[in-house]
């Protein structure tokens, strides 16, 4: 039987370090991929129409790693399932 | 602190609970659907057109030249499919804004329906289009070795296509939630302008996404051209 506090320190720092370091990755992805598409629309201003929505589906893919950190962060700080096991079996316990 | 309208549960019909998510889905179609109507009772082809006629037309329009940019082909067979994804998504996200709401694809119960709708698509429009052969070879399309990659690459975009917009609403509604209660007044408005943004941003990549899916499961001729990501059109 781990104890709740404990369940809940590990929780609250690995949601902190998965948000933080699932977000240095995209960022960096992103700043690639914007300054790319701004390189090419200034060379070739008459494809802004295709580069800029070929960008905005791009930026989707690649945000969509930081989503999923930030999807399990909030997960484990607001539904953790192992916190409410924990309560649960501590009220069913004693 | 919720992270899904799941569990609020609204009304009851009957012994049945109707939660936030089906409430505010039923909305959302409502609105839709009135407001279709609405333009079918005044529908007009001469030059004096109503406001709403006006607004669907744009709309339709867009987009049915955004998929004949995406595809390269007639955008007929797709708009139904592809543009009704749009309006609801687009149409779900912007009434956030409204109070009392809770955007049903903040739900990873909608965004998983509408993204097993795409992934039940891409196979009968690429059957309709190429055959039950020319689509079959699509998945041994470089070589054979590649079939299971290809079948998981499928499930695992749809996997994406959900997560991906529940993510986006889930976080717009939680931050503006967690602001709230740090910051009152303004910095609120502006999370919600910028949930605005991101909303649209979200229906249209939804949609787009979608279109590309078919468009690579529907494109015939060029042979190996069935791949993802090769461009030849």
């Amino acid at each position: 039987m781990i104890d709740a506090t404990l369940i809940g320190l590990v929780s609250i720092v690995t949601a902190g370090l998965t948000i933080a370091i699932g977000s240095l990755g995209p960022a960096f992805g992103e700043a690639r991929a914007a300054s790319q598409a701004l390189a090419s629309i200034a060379q070739q201003p008459d494809e802004a129409n295709v580069i800029t929505r070929t960008l905005f589906v791009s930026l989707a893919m690649i945000e969509s790693t930081a989503i999923y950190c930030f999807v399990v962060a909030m997960i484990l700080v607001f539904a953790n399932p192992f916190w409410d096991a924990a309560l649960a079996s501590a009220g069913a316990g004693g | 602190m919720e992270i899904s309208p799941d569990a609020w549960v609204v009304l009851h019909i009957g012994p049945v609970p109707i939660n936030a998510t089906i409430f505010f889905t039923w909305v959302v179609m409502a609105l839709l659907v009135l407001s279709a109507l609405l333009v079918r009772l005044r529908l007009s082809s001469s030059g004096e057109l109503t406001r709403w006629q006006n607004l669907w037309e744009a709309v339709i329009e867009t987009m049915r030249g955004q998929i004949r940019e995406v595809s390269g082909q007639d955008p007929g067979p797709y708009l139904p499919f592809v543009g009704t994804l749009f309006v609801f998504i687009a149409t779900a996200n912007i009434l956030a804004v409204v109070p009392g709401y809770a955007p049903p694809t903040g739900s990873l119960s909608t965004t998983t329906a509408l993204a097993l709708c795409v992934l039940i698509a891409v196979p009968l429009f690429g059957l309709a289009q190429r055959g039950l052969g020319g689509y079959l070879r699509s998945y041994i399309q470089p070589t054979p070795l590649m079939a299971p990659f290809n079948i998981i690459g499928e499930m695992s975009r749809t996997l994406a296509l959900a997560i991906r917009l529940y993510g986006n609403v889930m976080s717009g509604t939680v931050i503006a939630g967690i602001l709230i209660s740090i910051a009152p007044f303004f910095f609120p408005v502006l999370m919600q302008m910028l949930g605005l943004l991101t909303g649209v941003i979200q229906a249209y990549i939804f949609a787009i996404l979608a279109m590309v899916y078919i468009a690579s499961a529907t494109r015939n001729r060029a042979g190996a051209g069935a791949a993802k990501g090769d461009r030849n059109d």
